[in-house]
């Protein structure tokens, strides 16, 4: 089971990620009760996927437009960006969107390649659950959120910038 | 100059810790080559071709002598007693060793200093006009709002790892020597019919393999949406510039593929959302950063100074000093000194340390303390008194600091070349010297008068080859090294990019292939022309048949 942090604490993951290629049937057999879909099952069969009475969430690539979700914020109780590779920077802009655009207020993960090193500016731009990749020690990873004291920017997790509050 | 709060102290400090951390784990081998690579390089660490290279940022050109001692002293002490001026207004260092960079990183944080964003991709450190402040017929200084953007743009959670490097430069004076408009965004400072300060702002410009001017996607920004403007840029460049190809991945590649115009309502579609929210810039804001940047206590001095001019009549290498390195200055009775690091024989913009404590002296005797690096790779007292001029250029023969070529041939603007770099697919540094041997008769150079050669290893154009009157490209031919001519750049208000001569040359034709074009416009120049201005009237034609001529 891949590592889990979650509003700063270890959690236990209950989502199962349905990959990208999947069908709807393939995505319903799939026996868990917590189904992470991508973007695109998502908007082909979205009325199928609420009637199976399955918790349902959305998963996007780096290179899906965030903004495809703006009706749906409300019916998702999680959504997830990915990085495929951690250099790949998009997904930290399709975050911003999600809270700020969207006013997505729900589970925001991160999944793919996460690792320890990005976690503080993933934590900013709103993502507030993070899937590690395999190799990151999850315990070490905590401590990334400490990384720095404050920023000077107006971001997700802080609008005022540093010259509103110093 | 701006000095650091507790804020800004706190996160230069927690910058240092974290880089240490990550340094300790990649050596202990937590970290992979490639998980490492962006982290070292955000804090300016290449691995070049033989030992790291380490950039240090000097935000928007601006230092201090305490600075600049601090950084002749790490010279001394964890590389070979030597910098190098780059053509980002930063340092490097092309000696130090990867374990003790942390250490080197605290020693820097001392004097406020880093080597944050200085690499990667990025926002890179913001540059601007080294006249800045001082300048004659100045719109509005040009440093606070670099500050303002530094604050940004520095551990902006959203932008570390954009698609490529990216690169904003800011002009407030009516010569443009910030190279503004080739620039990823160029900010030129505005004032409108109401007085209000605002920026033209220029997206997609940039050298590198593919050159480019950058187009106006805003006439006029008032200054309180500075930010929030950038950030709509960003973002959209972001999301949507390439990822495929890093040679195509530059914000002017989807500038170019998608038009300016389509560019400029995508950034106003999302600038909509943030426009006048809390990044919205405050007066408050503005002020403080201002407050940084007053004028030192300026005496009350005549414009005129008789010593000094009869010092020039008898001293005809501080005449031609005060011609060339001297330029006006806002105030009466002060003057701009121009330090040309270009000596003969010695890498262009290469400083040992003792030049380093030397002028940092120099600074405090001569110029309230404060110095400034150029893009050009040379150096500036901003304020001295006319009547100290002559002690200055006395000063600066002590330590080989006062060659008076400044604009002329010789100050050839070259990157590190096939001798550090490894990027390079030539060597630079040696061309630069041989045709600074070629063209040492200094009363040769000023009857050439005006001229800028800019000199770059590879398609990277770190020396800006593409915007040079004259431009040399080393390219590589089958293993062996061969040099690309170009002419008619400029990177002033009126940004040229200049255009390929024909086939490459050999290393050791490159003088002779210069003399040649100098001759063609010294045979064809009509009174009061410089080398730039011939050019636009003759066209390429009279140069290639000169350079490419078959002997008879």
């Amino acid at each position: 089971m891949p590592k889990l942090i979650k509003d700063g604490k270890l959690s236990k993951n209950l989502w199962h990620l349905v990959p990208k290629e999947a069908d709807l049937a393939e995505a319903v057999a799939i026996s868990s009760d917590h189904l992470l879909v991508h973007i695109s099952l998502w908007r082909e069969h979205k009325s199928e996927l609420f009637a199976f009475n399955k918790n349902i969430g959305v998963w996007m690539d780096s290179d899906d437009d965030a903004y495809e979700l703006a009706n749906d914020v409300n019916d998702l109780s999680l959504i997830a960006v990915n990085f495929p590779v951690f250099k790949d920077g998009r997904s930290f802009s399709n975050a911003a969107i999600l809270r700020l655009r969207l006013s997505f207020n729900r589970e925001l993960r991160a999944i793919g390649d996460v690792l320890r090193d990005q976690m503080f500016y993933m934590k900013k731009c709103g993502i507030n659950s993070f899937e590690l990749s395999d190799t990151v020690d999850a315990e070490e990873a905590l401590a990334a959120f400490t990384d720095f004291a404050d920023n000077y920017q107006s971001t997700v997790e802080d609008p005022a910038p540093l010259f509103r509050r110093r | 100059m701006y000095t650091y709060d507790a804020y800004d102290k706190q996160m230069l400090e927690d910058r240092i810790n974290q880089f240490r951390d990550q340094t300790r784990r990649f050596l202990a081998g937590k970290l992979t080559e490639e998980q490492f690579l962006p982290l070292r390089l955000q804090n300016g660490l290449y691995i070049q071709r033989l030992a790291p290279m380490l950039r240090v940022a000097v935000p928007y050109g601006c230092l201090s002598s305490t600075q600049l001692r601090k950084l002749a002293s790490i010279s001394r002490d964890y590389d070979k007693g030597y910098a190098h001026l780059s053509t980002r207004q930063n340092v490097q260092y092309n000696w130090p060793i990867l374990e003790q960079v942390p250490e080197l990183l605290a020693e820097l944080a001392e004097v406020e200093m880093h080597a944050i964003q200085t690499s990667g991709n990025c926002i890179r450190n913001t540059t601007t006009d080294q006249f800045a402040g001082v300048a004659v017929g100045e719109i509005e200084d040009s440093r606070p709002w670099c500050e303002v953007i530094r604050q940004w743009s520095t551990f902006h959670p959203e932008f570390a790892y954009l698609p490529r490097k990216f690169k904003i430069a800011v002009c407030g004076t009516p010569n443009d020597q910030a190279a503004t408009q080739v620039h990823d965004i160029g900010l030129y400072i505005k004032k409108n019919a109401e007085g209000q300060i605002g920026f033209q702002v220029l997206v997609g410009g940039g050298l590198g393999r593919t050159p480019v001017i950058g187009a106006e996607i805003c006439d006029f920004l008032p200054w309180k949406h500075l930010l929030t403007y950038l950030d709509a840029i960003m973002r959209v460049y972001n999301r949507f510039g390439r990822r495929d190809n890093k040679y195509k991945a530059r914000i002017k590649i989807l500038v170019k593929a998608i038009g300016a115009d389509a560019f400029r309502e995508k950034v106003d579609t999302e600038w909509q959302h943030d426009k006048d929210g809390p990044g919205t810039l405050t007066k408050e804001e503005v002020n403080r950063c201002k407050a940084f940047f007053t004028d030192p206590a300026y005496e009350k001095l005549d414009d005129n100074d008789a010593e000094v001019a009869s010092a020039a009549g008898k001293d005809l290498l501080f005449s031609h000093w005060i011609e060339r390195n001297v330029t006006e200055h806002k105030t009466s009775g002060y003057r701009i000194a121009n330090l040309c690091i270009k000596e003969t024989g010695v890498a262009p913009g290469d400083l040992t340390d003792s030049q380093m404590d030397f002028v940092a002296d120099l600074a405090d005797k001569f110029s309230f303390g404060e110095l400034r690096v150029t893009h050009e790779q040379n150096l500036v007292l901003t304020d001295v008194r006319l009547k100290d001029l002559y002690d200055l250029f006395q000063a600066c023969k002590q330590e080989s600091l006062a060659t008076p070529y400044l604009g002329l041939l010789n100050d050839i603007v070259c990157c590190p070349g096939g001798d550090f770099c490894s990027l390079a697919n030539a060597k630079s540094i040696p061309i630069a010297e041989s045709i600074q041997r070629r063209f040492e008769d200094f009363q040769r150079q000023m009857d050439i008068g005006d001229i800028t050669l800019n000199i770059s290893g590879c398609m990277n154009a770190c020396g800006h080859h593409h915007v040079g009157n004259i431009g040399i490209l080393g390219v590589d031919k089958k293993g062996a090294e061969f040099y690309q001519v170009s002419l008619g750049g400029s990177a002033d208000r009126q940004t040229a990019i200049g255009k390929v001569l024909g086939p490459s040359f050999a290393q050791d034709d490159m003088p002779d292939v210069i003399d040649k074009i100098i001759d063609v416009y010294l045979n064809n120049r009509e009174d009061g022309e410089n080398f730039l201005n011939t050019y636009n009237r003759i066209g390429i034609e009279p140069y290639k048949e000169s350079v490419y001529a078959k002997a008879d």
